[in-house]
């Protein structure tokens, strides 16, 4: 991999950070709203239905996770198992489908 | 004060082992006394590497209870436990024998990550004049005491990680170059230094800054580092 792409992973990777630090508080601080109110299942899920709003925020949060956490795995596994190359980032690309297909996923179950 | 120290020292290769010895204490000794005693005294086959014993050379760095130190500028007292060192050569590096390490590779990260100065003056020039307070002479007089005697490439765990890795003194000798008014070759500089081998590598774990026997923050010249490869990525100019 060229040092232009590995500049670019890296620049992705903080710009994906700068994302996850507002969606996380923000999740997190919904969590802990639905739990405090006594929500229930279906009420949660009347308030996210439809709701284009929460749907757009989840998606920018999955694609943040997606795009973040193959990008510093990379760094954990060249590092502490040796892996690196085409395999690795091969491997990465399939990781990185896979959150991104889990993640939307469950936000398009809340949604629909 | 008691009468002896009981000193564990790395003897042999890479494969080695420790051996112990038996040195007698001094007020004010230090560990290249003790390193010095063992073969003047001890056992004239010991390989060190020291030249002035004063701090200003750089070349008896050694790893010191497990902590990379000028063993010149270290004092037994401050590092001594229940009377004993253990003294091994600098981590990171090929040893040759003893407490002697191969410094090529060091060296020639210095060379990749091109801390060579390209001027664009000629000898026929004037001297270039660089106002000692403008930004860019403030930010090199912060990186360029280093001389280059190993501690924080042997303190660095991403260089024992990533082989590759440039490493915090040669990237610390990049940023030097980077602000320094009358370099030329500085885009070449970036893409030298970009990358997996390069300043992206460091996880700012801030080894390096701890042990630098300079107080010199190579942590601080990578993060530059990083700054200005990001800049010139997204101008396009990488």
């Amino acid at each position: 991999m060229s040092f232009r792409t590995e500049t670019a992973l890296w620049l992705a990777q903080r710009a994906s950070a700068a994302v996850l630090a507002v969606c996380v508080v923000v999740h997190l601080a919904t969590i802990v709203y639905a739990v405090q109110g006594g929500l229930s299942g279906s009420e949660i899920l009347a308030r996210t239905r439809g709701n284009a709003a929460w749907f757009a925020f989840y998606s920018l949060f999955v694609l943040a996770v997606t795009v973040h956490a193959p990008i510093g795995l990379r760094a954990v596994l060249g590092e502490w198992l040796g892996w690196r190359g085409r395999s690795r980032d091969l491997a990465l690309l399939l990781f990185a489908a896979l959150l991104a297909w889990a993640g939307m996923r469950a936000a398009l179950g809340v949604f629909s | 004060m008691a009468s002896n120290l009981r000193v564990s020292v790395w003897r042999g290769g890479s494969a080695g082992a420790f051996q112990t010895f038996e040195v007698p204490r001094h007020p004010s000794q230090t560990v290249l006394d003790v390193v010095t005693h063992i073969q003047r005294a001890l056992d004239p086959t010991l390989a060190y590497r020291f030249a002035c014993r004063v701090g200003m050379c750089g070349s008896c760095a050694m790893t010191v209870n497990g902590v990379p130190r000028w063993t010149c500028r270290t004092h037994v007292d401050k590092v001594a436990r229940d009377h004993t060192l253990e003294i091994s050569p600098l981590r990171n590096l090929p040893v040759i024998r003893d407490l002697v390490t191969d410094m090529r590779e060091f060296f020639d990260k210095w060379a990749k990550a091109k801390g060579e100065f390209r001027g664009t003056a000629t000898k026929k020039d004037d001297f270039a004049k660089v106002e000692p307070r403008s930004a860019g002479r403030v930010l090199v007089d912060k990186g360029i005491e280093c001389i280059g005697c190993g501690v924080c490439y042997a303190a660095c765990d991403v260089v024992s990680w990533n082989p590759r890795y440039l490493g915090p003194a040669a990237l610390n000798r990049a940023w030097t170059l980077v602000n320094d008014a009358r370099e030329k070759e500085n885009a070449q500089r970036l893409r030298a230094v970009a990358g997996d081998a390069g300043c992206h590598a460091c996880h700012s774990h801030v080894s390096c800054t701890e042990r630098c026997p300079k107080h010199i923050s190579p942590t601080a010249a990578i993060a530059g580092l990083k700054r200005e490869v990001a800049k010139a990525a997204l101008q396009g100019d990488l």
